[in-house]
């Protein structure tokens, strides 16, 4: 064992894969899907079926949207590289490619990491294949999901539903919708349990597709539930509510998937600064890594600034993957992630457009799409500022009703 | 020189060249020359104090250097040295430190608590370390970390992790102290890593005995938009040696160091050259600055040193220079590091502590979220060097990795400082507490060149 921040050695091939599925399948049907959005991306399907392939082979290591799930076997003391590192690295290879585009890769919705990190064995295997989107966000609630007004109320062996859920990422295509819903509103957010809705459930309805600023190859759906029913079984995790653990297994998702929304800032972030390195190379100017950034080109010392803010996103989602691996808790640290991957990657693709100009507006580049894009990554599976929020609780030891 | 010339604004306080005096302006500067000549001190107004002593706080003060030891002589001229084992890693992704570090920081952690801390402050006044603040650094090894095993060290292979955790541990105590304790160390880890088997032979046994010399690696000069890469000090080859003429700055310990390894450049090409105190024609100038200022900081004034052949340490072709000039970002970066870290760990209770408008500071968001992002980028800092400091480690390229993390420590290390002083309001203003001169210290990181490596 020692200290070695280099990406996993082991990965290499999984991340060679995944860059080239990026560069030869996503990239040339990027601008496409940009442009006619609401259109199903037909490729993807063909991609998918290479994925599922790849995973059955056991190539893909086990990487994907459902391989944030923690693992108890091989507890040999040895320090583990595990699909927690593998999904970050390659889910940040994919957003290279597009970041909209991943978010509608067939099974791989964040719903099928919220399976992942909280479904019982049954469940795992019920779900498994079927391309889950999460529905938490509702019109009156955002930021502070443990005031969400959905109910579910059990009838027999059923779970009846009720509300209105907006923002769900692939809520139209998904095959089912993980939902959080309040078994009793009185008992706050320890009543928050999450219920695994197949389509095509009565009572279910997707009502609309919302226009965006980027990632608009993706559906970003409004689903309302009118006296929708679900069997028991749908719920994730324990029916229990323990007001003592509180929030604590719905928010655990969180933990696992905010190293992956990290992942995403940082794959879109980097497509940006490659692009611009090579465009400001054709116009003569170079970053001289052991000469002071204040005695070069001002674009080449932003060019080292961003490197710099970038290969800390990088590390911190490297880490908090990492952790996950290795079974130690990482809420802090994939907040962190989250937060710094976040801003910096509305930062670089920002300031790339900036050094490139009116190159980097203009649609004939993809400079000015991934500065539309990356700005989500900084919003939904918690804003910046809950991030903030997260590690200033953290790092202070104050409760949530002491630092509002 | 009339009194008019000499009061000439331009160039001097912080006053750029386009300044004019109006009459006024001359009779003020005038009067302040007056008061600060030594003619008042002859009268006997004004208590006399410093005046034999070599004092590292009065800016200006000249000194010939350290009357020192020579170093005999030993080992093969030409005939390369022994050479530490570069780190073998699995390549997996890995933050946790070997057995031997992890038992490393802890002794120095409790060096950097129990030694350093409680002295800082009146070192930040005195502008040097206490000698028991030196000796126990000492004690627990810190000249010989960088040296293996062959050479009277303690490790077996390239140690470079091994001195960016002490760096970093140390400045939680104190960054001053840290460059005051580790700079010796430094110079023995470069001879280490690049000596001859004669340089070997001839300066490290010293710094495995008891009486350890002071030494430090010289390439920092007072330029403007100073580039290391291309210093203004210049060796020239003569017959049986070299001869360097430049000034170098920001030298730690400088007043009392016995041994230098100072940056020139040779033919055009940047090299390095151990230069022993003794030798003619160094002139030691105190160099106190905004902060490191326990590390006694110096400039040396460099006129006509002639240094044998054998002087030169290292490659003519610049590679040697340049991992020098990039270890010692690491241990920058790693002391930048320790200083946020300190930071972090004083402002926390702080603003818990501290009440405004009925409740403590930190329930508010503003407070908060500044805590938080110091707690953000502080790792990022962390995890930047660690990766620059494990490459130099294993042996690999790592010329990006310290520029990535020199300019990240440079610029989040100073905002940490910065919001650190803001937490505390006006107390932070004050000597009372410890963050004003961690604001200080953590100016220096994209400042300094080389004084301490990793």
């Amino acid at each position: 064992m020692a200290i070695n921040l280099d990406d996993p050695k082991k990965f290499r091939p999984l991340v060679g894969q995944a860059h080239q599925v990026a560069m030869n399948m996503l990239r040339p049907i990027s601008r496409k899907y940009d442009k006619a959005e609401h259109e199903y991306p037909k490729e993807l399907d063909m991609l998918a079926a290479m994925i599922d392939g790849l995973s059955e082979s056991g190539a893909s290591e086990g990487a994907g949207a459902a391989g944030v799930k923690r693992t108890d076997d091989g507890a040999d003391g040895a320090v583990r590289n595990g699909t927690n590192l593998a999904s970050v690295m390659s889910i940040a290879e994919m957003c290279w490619g597009d970041v909209g585009l991943l978010l509608s890769m067939p099974r791989q919705g964040l719903g099928n990491s919220a399976i992942a990190s909280v479904a019982n064995d049954e469940q795992h295997e019920r779900f498994d294949g079927v391309w889950a989107s999460m529905a938490i966000t509702e019109p009156g609630t955002g930021s502070d999901s443990a005031n969400i007004r959905t109910t579910a109320v059990l009838d027999g062996d059923e779970y009846v539903i009720n509300g209105e859920k907006i923002f769900v990422t692939a809520g139209d295509r998904s095959d089912a919708v993980v939902v959080w819903a309040t078994l009793d509103k009185e008992l706050g957010r320890a009543a928050i349990k999450s219920f695994v809705v197949p389509k095509g459930t009565p009572g279910m309805t997707v009502e609309r597709l919302d226009h965006k600023l980027g990632i608009k190859a993706s559906d970003t759906a409004t689903i309302r539930f009118e006296n929708c029913r679900v069997p028991k079984e749908n719920l994730l995790g324990s029916p229990e509510i323990d007001v003592k653990q509180g929030f604590a297994g719905a928010m655990a998702t969180f933990d696992n998937t905010r190293p992956l929304v990290a992942s995403m800032a940082v794959g879109c972030a980097r497509a940006a600064l490659d692009l611009t390195r090579e465009l400001l190379e054709r116009a003569g100017v170079t970053v001289d890594y052991d000469r002071p950034a204040l005695a070069q080109h001002a674009a080449a010392a932003k060019l080292l600034q961003m490197e710099a803010d970038w290969e800390a996103a990088h590390l911190l989602m490297l880490q908090a993957a990492w952790m996950a691996d290795n079974r130690k808790p990482n809420s802090l640290e994939a907040s962190m992630a989250k937060a710094k991957a976040g801003r910096v990657g509305s930062d670089i693709t920002l300031s790339c457009v900036e050094l490139a100009g009116s190159v980097g507006y203009s649609e004939g580049e993809l400079l000015e799409k991934w500065a539309r894009d990356s700005k989500i990554l900084d919003i939904f599976e918690g804003t910046q500022q809950i991030q903030q929020l997260i590690v200033a609780r953290r790092v202070l030891g104050l409760t949530s009703a002491e630092l509002k | 020189m009339s009194l008019i010339q000499s009061l000439r604004p331009g160039g001097k306080h912080g006053l750029s060249s386009k300044e004019s005096r109006d009459p006024i302006g001359y009779a003020v500067a005038a009067l302040s020359r007056l008061a600060q000549s030594d003619v008042l001190d002859r009268v006997g107004l004004r208590r006399q104090a410093e005046q034999a002593v070599f004092t590292t706080t009065r800016s200006g003060f000249r000194t010939i250097t350290a009357a020192s030891r020579t170093f005999a002589k030993a080992g093969t001229k030409g005939s390369a040295g022994v050479r530490p084992a570069a780190t073998a890693g699995r390549g997996a992704f890995d933050l946790t430190p070997t057995e031997d570090e992890q038992m490393l920081v802890d002794v120095v952690t409790e060096l950097a608590t129990e030694v350093l801390r409680p002295a800082a402050a009146a070192a930040d006044e005195a502008c040097a370390a206490p000698e028991d603040v030196l000796a126990a650094g000492r004690d627990v090894g810190l000249p010989i970390l960088g040296l293996p095993e062959a050479l009277g060290g303690i490790s077996e292979e390239r140690s470079a992790m091994a001195g960016t955790l002490v760096a970093e541990a140390l400045a939680h105590g104190d960054m001053g102290l840290a460059v005051a304790s580790l700079a010796p160390g430094s110079v023995a880890t470069a001879i280490g890593l690049w000596g001859t088997d004669a340089q070997q032979q001839t300066y490290l046994p010293a710094f495995s005995e008891d009486d350890v010399p002071v030494a430090a690696i010289a390439l920092t000069e007072p330029t403007v938009l100073f580039d290391v890469m291309s210093p203004s000090t210049t060796a020239t080859r003569t017959d049986d040696g070299f001869v360097l003429n430049g000034v170098k700055s920001a030298v730690p310990r400088g007043a009392e160091a016995e041994l230098f390894v100072i940056g020139a450049s040779l033919d055009g090409t940047p090299a390095l050259f151990l230069v022993e105190s003794s030798t003619a024609g160094i002139e030691v100038v105190a160099d106190p600055a905004m902060g490191v200022r326990a590390a006694g900081l110096t400039k040396l004034d460099l006129t006509d040193v002639h240094v044998p052949a054998d002087a030169l340490l290292g490659a003519t072709d610049g590679s040697t220079y340049a991992e020098c000039v990039r270890l010692a970002r690491i241990a920058w970066c790693a002391l930048a590091v320790g200083t946020g870290q300190a930071v972090l760990d004083y402002v926390v209770p702080y603003v818990k502590e501290r009440e405004a408008f009925g409740e403590p500071v930190a329930h508010r968001q503003s407070v908060a979220f500044m805590v938080a992002n110091i707690a953000i980028e502080l790792q990022s800092m962390r995890l930047l060097t660690w990766k620059a400091a494990a490459r130099a480690a294993a042996g690999k390229d790592f010329t990006r990795e310290v520029a990535l993390a020199r300019k990240l420590c440079a610029d989040k290390g100073m905002q940490i400082g910065l919001d650190g002083v803001q937490l505390l309001g006006g107390h932070g203003f004050v000597k009372e507490h410890p963050v004003e001169r961690w604001y200080r210290d953590l100016r220096a990181i994209g400042v300094m060149e080389g004084a301490v490596l990793v």
